[in-house]
């Protein structure tokens, strides 16, 4: 960012407090969108891992059998959830589904675009999320 | 550093008052922006925008600042108000409930100085989308008449007509605050205006002109250009229901 531009720049970007529960769906969507690229890669690489034969493969499995692993795979089932989820409701959205009609704005003009049906989807996505999270904690440190 | 200035004694009808902060900055001689702060007093009614003549009334009138209707109407004085890009002349003190107020120049525009900011680039991207009726023949050529609309195809457009081009949807978007190619969700909103708008025969070409890499696609739908709007226009809104057109949901 340059003060020529005066450009909020990746803090203005991420910062989740000034707009509501739709700009936080944003940043989670795009958080979650960078963490599930950042697995896709890890996997591959894990997976590749099978050419070594079954030594290394039973290597690996040991390696990613910790409990900081099973916490990250926790943490990937979440957001694979939450961007599915989330993911339906802003491709509905930006077919210009469930973003309301256009009319004469009356004050305080809230827009009809930011209505419950969107705000309920975010709080799906987030709940969902969480219930998925609890539940693959329990099933990696069950027993 | 923060300097500090009462006007508080100059006026003996209030007695609220709050710490007005302001940004300062001058491209051709700063390095960096600073606060200045001053203590403002005011009544119910009172609006940042008065707050800041105040200042430049009593104690400094370097204070850069763009105003002119002072009632939502011009699209001038839009600014950061305690972190928020809101109209000074339609942001209320008292409904800030905050005793510090901070104005600052709107984000993700060029400042001239101290709060007032360069439009050229909002204005060229209005501009960009065609803000005007696209057909072959004229009102005056077809016998004098108007084109003639129901109030059905009057209410499909008329709320993005309330535009003033204050710029605050891109001082609050997302894409804006890293992009500097984006259109912008005020000139994709606009682009929504005369699509939808039953006289107007350019819909081909407008689509044609968003449909690139820095145009609608960069729209995430994170709505905040909505919630800053003073107009009630709603561009992301606009937005999503122009991009249905380019996806088909929408002919
Ligand atoms: S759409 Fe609303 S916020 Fe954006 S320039 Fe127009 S009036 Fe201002
Ligand atoms: S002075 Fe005209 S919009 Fe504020």
């Amino acid at each position: 960012m340059t003060q020529d531009e005066n450009k909020e720049g990746v803090g203005g970007m991420i910062n989740p407090r000034r707009y509501g529960i739709e700009r936080v769906a944003y940043w989670l969507m795009r958080l979650s969108g960078l963490g599930l690229l950042a697995y896709f890669i890890g996997h591959i690489y894990e997976t590749s891992n099978i050419l070594r034969g079954q030594v290394g493969w039973t290597e690996l499995l040991e390696m990613t059998s910790t409990p900081f692993f099973h916490i990250i795979l926790s943490i990937v089932i979440a957001m694979c959830v939450f961007h599915t989820v989330n993911g339906i409701r802003v491709m509905l959205g930006h077919g210009g589904i469930g973003v309301g009609k256009p009319s004469r704005p009356d004050y305080p003009y809230d827009p009809a675009s930011q209505n419950y049906r969107h705000k309920i989807g975010i709080y799906s996505a987030i709940v969902l999320a969480a219930v998925a999270m609890m539940y693959g904690l329990a099933v990696l440190f069950g027993e | 550093m923060a300097q500090v200035s009462s006007v508080a004694d100059k006026q003996t009808t209030s007695s609220k008052s709050i710490t007005l902060r302001i940004s300062r900055y001058n491209p051709e001689y700063d390095d960096a922006s600073r606060f200045m702060e001053f203590n403002v007093s005011y009544e119910k009614w009172t609006t940042v925008l008065e707050a800041i003549l105040e200042v430049k009334q009593y104690f400094d009138h370097s204070v850069a600042v763009r105003y002119s209707c002072r009632q939502a109407t011009c699209g001038s004085c839009g600014m950061m108000i305690n972190g928020k890009p809101r109209l000074a002349c339609f942001t209320k003190i008292s409904e800030l409930d905050s005793n510090v107020v901070t104005v600052e120049p709107m984000s993700n525009f060029p400042i001239i100085r101290d709060l007032a900011v360069k439009f050229e680039r909002l204005f060229d991207t209005h501009h960009k989308i065609k803000p005007y009726l696209i057909r072959d023949d004229t009102e005056i050529e077809s016998d004098e008449k108007e084109f003639l609309q129901s109030p059905e195809e009057v209410e499909q457009y008329i709320q993005f007509a309330n535009c003033i081009k204050c710029g605050l949807c891109n001082a609050a978007c997302p894409t804006m605050a890293t992009d500097s190619s984006f259109v912008g969700p005020q000139a994709l909103a606009q682009a929504y205006r005369y699509v939808a708008d039953s006289r107007d025969k350019g819909k081909d070409s407008r689509l044609k002109m968003i449909d690139e890499s820095h145009g609608i696609w960069r729209c995430h739908f994170a709505g905040s250009c909505s919630q800053v709007c003073p107009k009630g226009v709603d561009p992301a809104m606009g937005i999503q229901l122009l991009r249905g057109y380019l996806l088909g949901f929408r002919s």
